[in-house]
């Protein structure tokens, strides 16, 4: 059975509908790229992944439970499924090390004495095992958002969210974290990104979204999708996102 | 000619005042930072009827003279069968006064918390009171830390207007002492000095419980 399922999914925010009758299948293992221009309705749609936002048709399955913001559980149904934003968003008045260990303490998925020792874990995969005890502001922006995936990966989630991960930082800080996502991939973490990096959507992803006026305009595989664009606004898309 | 040595026969006297004045302001602090934060997340939540009824309670002792509350509670509550002695009275105007103040204070503390805070520990699977205990009150209490100590500070200065009603905390005490002594000029000079040594300590520990508290850095 697929991992994730969405059917005929709408999504509207007052009279604005951004997103139309999607449906998307996601299978154990995945790494599913969702591109297109701002205002596509990408980000929204893994939003809605996580129970952030409330839908107004259609349906989300994931691992054979109907997500919903108002669904009875969406706090347990959170602890397996991890997402990182574009902001970081870490916490600013705790430590690495508290960062990373705050949630998995609360939810009782670990006790207070081991809970460094995952918290090391999670550092070592993130490659930033030496910053433990730094508080976020004295991190750079990768190092910031390499914390936050760890911070996700310390919960041993099921499927892992990216929202435009890479889209705040300087250029220069932008290959520390796609590397990491990549490690991730390569142990078979299944992943879900909405994301402008063209180059890591047709090396590490093994499905291509392309989104459109709320629509999934087109999807296949990376080579097909972005080597040989089939819609004209994929082709369009394609050739501006290269210049 | 100054003269301070008539004063010294009611050394005492003053020693008390202090004291009760020092009880006033921490009964009413604490009680009034406790009421204030339960109204502040009342208000977060909402509810209508809830909402009316705190922004009235915050705009009846917003716009009245903080003394006349205290009269109220003094003389006209003990017509409906509310009697309060002149200390619980003071206690119980001054908490009302600083907690209405103290709510919009936390109000806007808890705004000044960017939502996608509260997001990302909700999508960590926390439940909301630990998104609110350990995500978003330590940093809006720093963010409202200047602003909640200066109100204490008013409040503690506030606690002088009990002495209408008699409760004998340290202006009343000098009121006292001045109509005995005919010595107004060392008098209030006295209890000024006190005053100003009182709010000395508190802006101290303050800073300190400050210093200690909120020690991770912030972007500039």
């Amino acid at each position: 059975m697929a991992l994730v399922e969405i059917k005929n999914l709408r999504k509207t925010f007052g009279k604005l509908e951004v997103i139309k009758d999607v449906s998307l299948t996601v299978e154990q293992g995945d790494i599913v790229a969702i591109i297109g221009r701002s205002g596509s309705g990408k980000s929204t749609l893994l939003r809605c992944i996580n129970g952030l936002e409330d839908i107004q048709g259609g349906s989300i399955t994931v691992g054979g439970r109907d997500v919903s913001a108002k669904m009875a559980g969406l706090k347990e149904y959170r602890q397996r499924v991890g997402i990182v934003f574009q902001q970081f968003n870490l916490f600013p008045h705790m430590n690495v090390l508290k960062n990373v260990t705050l949630a998995p303490i609360l939810t009782g998925k670990i006790k207070k004495p081991q809970a460094r020792k995952l918290a090391e874990d999670s550092l070592t995969t993130v490659g930033l095992l030496d910053k433990i005890e730094a508080w976020p502001e004295q991190l750079s922006g990768g190092q910031q958002q390499r914390v936050a995936i760890a911070r996700c990966l310390a919960m041993k989630p099921e499927l892992m969210l990216f929202d435009e991960v890479t889209s705040a930082l300087d250029p220069e800080l932008v290959g520390e974290v796609l590397k990491v996502m990549e490690d991730m991939a390569r142990q078979g973490m299944t992943m879900i990104l909405v994301t402008h990096e063209m180059n890591f959507a047709r090396n590490v992803a093994n499905k291509v979204v392309f989104m459109h006026h709320g629509r999934i305009w087109e999807q296949g595989h990376p080579d097909q999708m972005l080597g040989d664009p089939q819609t004209p606004e994929l082709q369009a898309f394609i050739s501006s996102s290269r210049t | 000619m100054l003269n301070f040595r008539p004063l010294w026969r009611y050394e005492d006297a003053f020693i008390e005042g202090i004291l009760t004045t020092l009880e006033l302001a921490l009964i009413a602090g604490l009680a009034g930072l406790a009421l204030g934060l339960v109204c502040a997340l009342v208000l977060g939540r909402g509810n209508r009827a809830a909402n009316l009824l705190i922004r009235s309670y915050i705009e009846i002792i917003r716009n009245t003279p903080p003394v006349l509350q205290i009269f109220i509670i003094f003389f006209v509550l003990p017509r409906i069968g509310l009697r309060f002695p002149p200390f619980e009275a003071a206690a119980v105007a001054l908490t009302l006064y600083f907690g209405a103040f103290v709510t919009e204070i936390i109000r806007s503390g808890l705004d000044s918390i960017p939502k996608a805070q509260v997001e990302a520990g909700h999508c960590l699977g926390l439940a909301g009171w630990q998104v609110f205990a350990h995500v978003v009150l330590m940093p809006a209490m720093r963010n409202i830390y200047p602003s909640l100590t200066s109100q204490f500070i008013l409040l503690l200065l506030g606690t002088s207007i009990a002495s209408f009603i008699s409760a004998e905390e340290l202006f009343h005490t000098a009121a006292v002492v001045d109509s005995r002594t005919f010595r107004s000029f060392e008098v209030y000079a006295l209890i000024s000095g006190i005053y100003v040594l009182m709010v000395i300590a508190f802006r101290l520990l303050f800073f300190a419980i400050g210093r200690l508290a909120f020690r991770w850095p912030v972007a500039r």
